[in-house]
């Protein structure tokens, strides 16, 4: 607490050490192509870059729509505070996952070929759309927050007028959207280990992106309150807390319905790391819905930010079981990405921080305050 | 008119002429380093798999609903109305979702180039075009390749079966697997032996994604009316105040 300054300094330090090495893993990976900075190969074509960048990061982005439903087409205002770090948060997630893509595509100046050739057979055609169209109405979503720093009325009332078309569209390209990722999973049935293959993954990736939309709101909250020396609003996190409790249980019991009508339980006894994994993914979820019904730990700002945390983690790791781990088996091969991948990894999420970051001291993102406040921003916020 | 190829692998000698010639065609370099790896990729498009004694190829199987053309999101692949399945390099982003799909593991991807392509046999569709078998059944010498119409190559492996009934596992691989296959297979062990894959599903690949795909549409009218209807539930309150506020206005001017 007591050298804040240095604090950042170190963070700023780590930041630029991310982001050369991200610079320098890019450079390999234009001038070695995917097979000189990757560890993919024909058995295993898809690795980190999908797995966790896109179908996580995709994921990740989902407190974005939730809120914007919750406030606008539910009309409960006093998540209001949240929408707009949400809508952000959303709208740099898809920007940094079409970042990723651009890395992952072998040809990936022809990322706009969806739009004129088309396959709607293709799960992945779906996809496409769903990100270009999201991310457009992300943009739009977002665009006020620029347009009162700049004092732009006349669009602001436009905007005023597509708000609730756009809500509602954005919300059911996201249904789309984060269950077609799941969707993508369905064409695999003699790859995919069967605690994760089921017909019902486009619902698991739904629900589990609806969760996972909550606990990175709390977390985002935790972060912002710090970072910008704002109150934490937490009676309102603790409400969320229990939502996310409850989505959470329903989530664990549909799983394990859908484990046991596939009659797969068995699979469980099997001492195979698929089962390991399995139970570590089950359990940090498990875990964070016990001690979030507990009210007691709701009412913490560091009980609800632990549950938040292990929830984000029981996320990706589902992901990354589905996407990687699960895969490995059937397709008679192991995967372990090459550094390349996880410095381009680490240098998207640097960049995610660091934007939001900044469009945090210069927008109007915690909206309700009087500008005063606003313009003192800029400097080192004080004490927590 | 549907083209296909039926191996023999009682027949196969494991001389990898069909290799070679596949090479040639394909102007890829051919050599004994390239020959011992049996396996599929941007080197050799159809491979010979040695198993103990016996030999089998691997080449891409041409389903009758294939995997790959349901997936790629630009249509790159097709299954052509000759039956071989082709490849357009031009649409091709390189998602790599049809290698991650493909349920026999076929298309291979140029993973050194700057610019890579995928690459899969495309059962010598230009020569099929002009009436030309393919390159691999020309080279063989025994016979245990053959190229041909599905139907005849059908009845003939039908034929085989019964006739020397001791001398062939009794199934035509590629008959219904995965809804069925351009490229038939006769084994005298099971499949699996020869290290193919016998355990697929006999329904083509691309419903199981139909069955999500096709709820698209619904998602999308019925998300709308009830987003839309709940947002007009939950607003009405306040619109009606505003209304209220109006007519009071209207009344005092
Ligand atoms: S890699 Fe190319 S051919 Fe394969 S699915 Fe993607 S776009 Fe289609």
């Amino acid at each position: 607490m007591r050298s804040r300054l240095a604090r950042l300094t170190f963070w700023q330090w780590v930041f630029l050490a991310v982001m050369l090495g991200g610079l320098y893993a890019a450079y390999v990976r234009v001038l070695g192509g995917l097979g000189g900075a990757t560890h993919l190969s024909d058995a295993f074509p898809w690795g980190l870059w999908i797995g966790f960048d896109v179908l996580c990061g995709v994921g990740l982005a989902a407190g974005g729509f939730t809120l914007a439903a919750i406030v606008h087409i539910f009309n409960i205002e006093r998540y209001k505070p949240i929408l707009r770090p949400a809508i952000l948060t959303a709208f740099l997630g898809y920007l940094l996952v079409i970042l990723a893509l651009l890395f992952d595509l072998g040809r990936p100046y022809r990322i706009w070929h969806p739009l004129v050739m088309w396959n709607p057979h293709s799960v992945m055609f779906e996809v496409a759309w769903c990100v270009m169209l999201y991310t457009a109405v992300l943009a739009l979503e977002f665009a006020p927050v620029v347009c009162e720093r700049l004092g732009w009325r006349l669009a602001l009332g436009w905007l005023r007028v597509v708000a609730i078309p756009l809500v509602i569209a954005g919300v059911i390209l996201s249904t789309l959207h984060q269950s077609s990722l799941g969707s993508l999973y369905l064409i695999v049935p003699h790859k995919l280990y069967p605690l994760w293959y089921s017909p019902f993954l486009p619902v698991f990736f739904f629900l589990s992106a609806i969760f996972v939309g909550f606990a990175m709101t709390i977390f985002e909250s935790w972060h912002s309150s710090r970072a910008f020396g704002k109150q934490l609003e937490l009676p309102l996190l603790a409400s969320m807390g229990r939502v996310l409790a409850v989505l959470l249980a329903f989530y664990l019991v549909l799983r394990f319905l859908d484990l046991g009508r596939r009659g797969v339980l068995r699979l469980l006894l099997e001492p195979r790391t698929e089962t390991y994994l399995f139970l570590l993914e089950t359990a940090l979820l498990a875990v964070p819905m016990l001690l979030l019904f507990r009210l007691r730990v709701r009412s913490q700002p560091g009980g609800l930010y632990l549950c938040a945390v292990l929830v984000i983690f029981g996320f990706v790791a589902h992901r990354l079981n589905v996407s990687v781990t699960g895969m490995e088996a059937g397709s008679g091969t192991s995967y372990v990405p090459k550094w390349t991948e996880v410095m381009v990894t680490l240098a998207i999420i640097a960049l995610g921080f660091a934007v939001f970051r900044f469009a945090a001291k210069h927008l109007p993102l915690f909206a309700e305050e009087p500008p005063a406040a606003r313009t003192a921003l800029p400097a080192p916020a004080v004490g927590d | 008119m549907a083209k296909a190829i039926l191996f023999d692998s009682t027949k196969c000698i494991g001389c990898r002429q069909c290799e070679a010639a596949c090479a040639e065609h394909w102007g890829l370099p051919y050599d004994d380093t390239v020959a011992q790896q049996e396996r599929i990729s941007e080197r050799k498009l159809t491979t010979i798999v040695t198993r103990g004694e016996r030999f089998s190829r691997r080449l891409c199987m041409h389903c009758a609903d294939p995997t790959c053309v349901s997936v790629c999101p630009v249509a790159a692949l097709r299954k052509t109305e000759l039956g071989p399945v082709t490849y357009d390099e031009g649409r091709c982003i390189g998602c790599r979702y049809c290698m991650l799909a493909c349920p026999f593991q076929v298309p291979a991807y140029e993973w050194s180039k700057r610019l890579p392509r995928v690459k899969k046999c495309d059962m010598c569709y230009e020569r099929q075009t002009a009436g030309l078998p393919t390159a691999c059944a020309e080279a063989c010498p025994t016979g245990a390749t053959l190229s041909g119409e599905r139907d005849e190559l059908i009845a003939e492996a039908r034929r085989r079966l019964a006739e020397s009934p001791g001398e062939y596992y009794p199934h035509i691989y590629g008959l219904e697997e995965v809804g069925g296959t351009s490229v038939l297979m006769l084994s005298a062990v099971p499949f699996e032996q020869l290290g193919l894959r016998a355990d697929l599903l006999r329904e083509p690949l691309p419903r199981l994604t139909w069955r999500a795909l096709s709820l698209v549409p619904d998602v999308v009218v019925v998300g709308t009316v009830l987003l839309g209807g709940i947002w007009w539930i939950t607003h009405r309150r306040e619109e009606v105040a505003a209304a209220e506020a109006r007519a009071a206005k209207e009344k005092q001017s």
